[in-house]
C-alpha cells in the first residue's frame, strides 16, 4: 500500500503524524506532511486508512489499498478492516 | 470525501419548517448541548434555519453534514459574508476579520499565513513541550496545596497553565506576562461589559504592538522573534501574536476548568484516570469531543450547492453545530455517555477542513498533562459549592466556567 500526498492541500495540522507517527511527519519549516515511508508496512495499514480518514483537508489519498503479495505481520487483527484486491496498476507497487 | 454528498437514498425531504438555532442547554446538565439539537438532527440533519436578522439559511447537526461541510471549498469562513446564528443586539452583518485573524478568511490569504505558522505547531514540536507544561503545572499545583482550598480552579489552574505556554511560545517577556494575560481574561470574562471588552480589545493590541516593534529592535529566539524575519507586515505580525493569544488561551483554559468539572461530575471516570494515566491519550479525546467547547461555526456558501436533494444557494450561511455532531450516534455509540476508553478519533472538536485548529497538538500535550496531574495530585479533589452554583459561560462562543471552586482532604 502507497499513500499519495498533497502538499498544496496540505495545513500542516498534523493529524496524520498523531495517528499514524511511523508513516507520516511534518516538515518543520511549514508543518505540511512529509512522507517517512515509500510504501506503508503491513502493520502500519490501519493506522495510515485512519490517518488519512481524519485529515481535514484532504491532502492524504491512499493509492493502492491492497495487500496482494505482502507478508502481514500484524496479523489478522490488522487485516480486519482491509480490503482484499488486485494492485490498481498506478505504479504503486510496494516498496 | 472533501464535498458534500450529492446523494442519499432519501425521498425527497419534505421542505422543512426554518427551525431557530437552539441555545438553551438542559437544565442541570452543564456538558450536554441543547436537546433541541438532537431532535433535529434526527429529524433531518441539515435543515433550513432562521437566523436572528430573518436570513433563511442552514443549520447542520449531523456529523457527516459538519465534516462535510466544514471541509468544502464551496463554503467560504470570511465573516462578512455570513449571517450571524446567535441572537444579539441587532447583528446582521459582521465586519471582516481583523488583520492576523486566521479563522475569518479564505484561502489564498488564508493559506499564506497558515504555512507561516503551522511549523511552530508541529506534533513533534509540541511533544517537545512536554516537561515544560509538567513543571508549569507543578507549580500551579505546588501553589494550590500551599495555598490550601477551597480555590478557584479557573484562576490558580485552567487560566494561569495554558497562558503561560501559550505566552513562552509566543515570546512575551515575564514582565509583561501578567498583563497580556489579564487583558486576554478581560476580553472574554464575565460580566464584562461591551465597552470594557472593546477597551481591552484595544489595549490588547496596542500592548501587541509594542511587542513586535521591541522584537523588531532585537529579535528573539521564539514565534514572534522568528516571525520578524518573513515578510509579514508589523501590522500582520501584531494581529496573528493577539490571535494566537486569545486562541491559545480561551480554549484550553476552558478545556481544563470544564473537563475538571465534568470529571467531577463522574467519579468514576475521574478514578479511571488516576488509577491508569495511560488513559490520559483518549481521556483528552473524549473530553473534547464530549464537552465540544467550540460548540458552532459558520459558512458561507460561495455558489449553489445541492448536498442531498436541497439547494444551498450562493450567500446562504450554514450554522454547523459541532457540539451536535459530535453527540451524532451514527458516529457515536452511546454518544451521550462519557467514556474516557472509548476511541474517540474522529471528533471535530478542533473544526474540519483548512481551518481545523493550528494549536490542536498544543492543546493536546497541555490538556493531557495537566487533567492527569491535577487529579492525582488532589485524590479527594471536590467541588466546594453544589453543582447549580458554578457560573456557566452560557451564550459565548467558547462553553466552560467561569468560576470553579475545589476543595480536597488533608489541608
Ligand atoms: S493531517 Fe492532513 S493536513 Fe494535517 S499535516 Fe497531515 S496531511 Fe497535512
Amino acid at each position: 500500500m502507497r499513500i499519495g500526498i498533497d502538499r498544496e492541500r496540505c495545513q500542516g495540522a498534523g493529524m496524520c503524524v498523531l495517528s499514524a507517527p511511523e508513516v507520516f511527519d511534518q516538515d518543520p519549516g511549514d508543518g505540511r506532511v512529509v512522507l517517512l515511508t515509500a510504501g506503508v508496512p503491513a502493520g502500519q495499514r490501519p493506522a495510515a486508512r485512519l490517518a488519512a480518514d481524519v485529515c481535514p483537508a484532504g491532502a492524504l489519498t491512499l493509492l493502492d489499498d491492497s495487500d496482494a503479495g505482502d507478508m502481514d505481520r500484524a496479523g489478522a487483527a490488522a487485516r480486519e478492516h482491509e480490503q482484499a484486491g488486485a494492485p490498481t496498476g498506478d505504479g504503486s507497487a510496494p516498496a | 470525501m472533501r464535498h458534500l454528498p450529492n446523494s442519499r437514498e432519501t425521498e425527497a425531504a419534505p421542505a422543512a419548517e426554518p427551525v431557530q438555532l437552539p441555545l438553551d442547554r438542559p437544565a442541570g446538565c452543564p456538558f450536554d448541548p441543547p436537546g433541541e439539537l438532537a431532535r433535529l438532527r434526527e429529524q433531518d440533519p441539515l435543515r433550513p434555519m432562521r437566523y436572528p436578522d430573518g436570513h433563511i439559511g442552514w443549520l447542520a447537526t449531523g456529523h457527516s453534514a459538519v465534516r462535510a461541510l466544514a471541509a468544502d471549498p464551496r463554503f467560504s469562513s470570511r465573516y462578512e459574508l455570513m449571517h450571524y446564528p446567535f441572537p444579539g443586539a441587532g447583528v446582521s452583518e459582521l465586519p471582516p476579520a481583523p488583520v492576523g485573524d486566521l479563522t475569518g478568511i479564505d484561502p489564498p490569504e488564508h493559506t499564506r499565513y497558515r504555512r507561516l505558522l503551522a511549523g511552530r505547531f508541529t506534533v513533534r514540536r509540541m511533544r517537545e513541550l512536554t516537561a515544560r507544561v509538567e513543571e508549569i503545572t507543578t507549580d500551579h499545583l505546588d501553589a494550590m496545596e500551599r495555598h490550601g482550598g477551597p480555590v478557584d480552579l479557573v484562576r490558580a489552574y485552567a487560566h494561569p497553565v495554558p497562558a503561560l505556554m501559550i505566552c513562552e511560545l509566543l515570546g512575551v517577556p515575564d514582565a509583561d506576562r501578567a498583563a497580556f494575560q489579564a487583558l486576554a481574561a478581560a476580553v472574554s470574562g464575565l460580566e464584562v461589559t461591551e465597552e470594557e471588552q472593546f477597551a481591552a480589545c484595544t489595549a490588547l493590541q496596542d500592548t501587541m504592538r509594542e511587542l513586535v516593534a521591541a522584537k523588531r529592535a532585537r529579535p528573539t529566539d521564539d514565534l514572534l522573534g522568528d516571525l520578524t524575519t518573513s515578510d509579514l507586515s508589523d501590522a500582520e505580525l501584531a494581529g496573528i501574536g493577539g490571535f494566537l493569544l486569545a486562541a491559545g488561551l480561551d480554549t484550553t483554559a476552558n478545556m481544563i476548568g470544564l473537563g475538571t468539572f465534568a470529571l467531577l461530575s463522574h467519579p468514576a471516570q475521574a478514578d479511571a484516570l488516576r488509577a491508569d494515566p495511560a488513559l490520559a491519550d483518549t481521556a483528552v479525546e473524549e473530553l473534547l469531543r464530549y464537552l465540544s467547547i467550540a460548540h458552532t461555526g459558520v459558512r458561507a456558501a460561495l455558489e449553489d450547492v445541492e448536498p442531498e436533494g436541497r439547494l444551498i444557494k450562493a450567500g446562504d450561511s450554514v450554522t454547523v453545530s459541532v457540539q451536535a455532531a459530535n453527540r451524532d450516534p451514527a458516529k457515536f455509540a452511546d454518544p451521550d455517555t462519557l467514556d474516557l476508553r472509548r476511541k474517540a478519533t474522529g471528533h471535530l472538536a478542533f473544526g474540519h477542513g483548512i481551518h481545523q485548529c493550528l494549536g490542536q497538538q498544543l492543546a493536546r500535550v497541555e490538556l493531557r498533562v495537566a487533567l492527569p496531574a491535577l487529579f492525582t495530585r488532589f485524590p479527594s479533589l471536590r467541588l466546594a459549592v453544589p453543582p447549580q452554583d458554578v457560573p456557566l459561560r452560557t451564550g459565548m462562543n467558547i462553553h466552560g466556567v467561569h468560576r470553579l471552586p475545589v476543595a480536597w482532604d488533608g489541608q
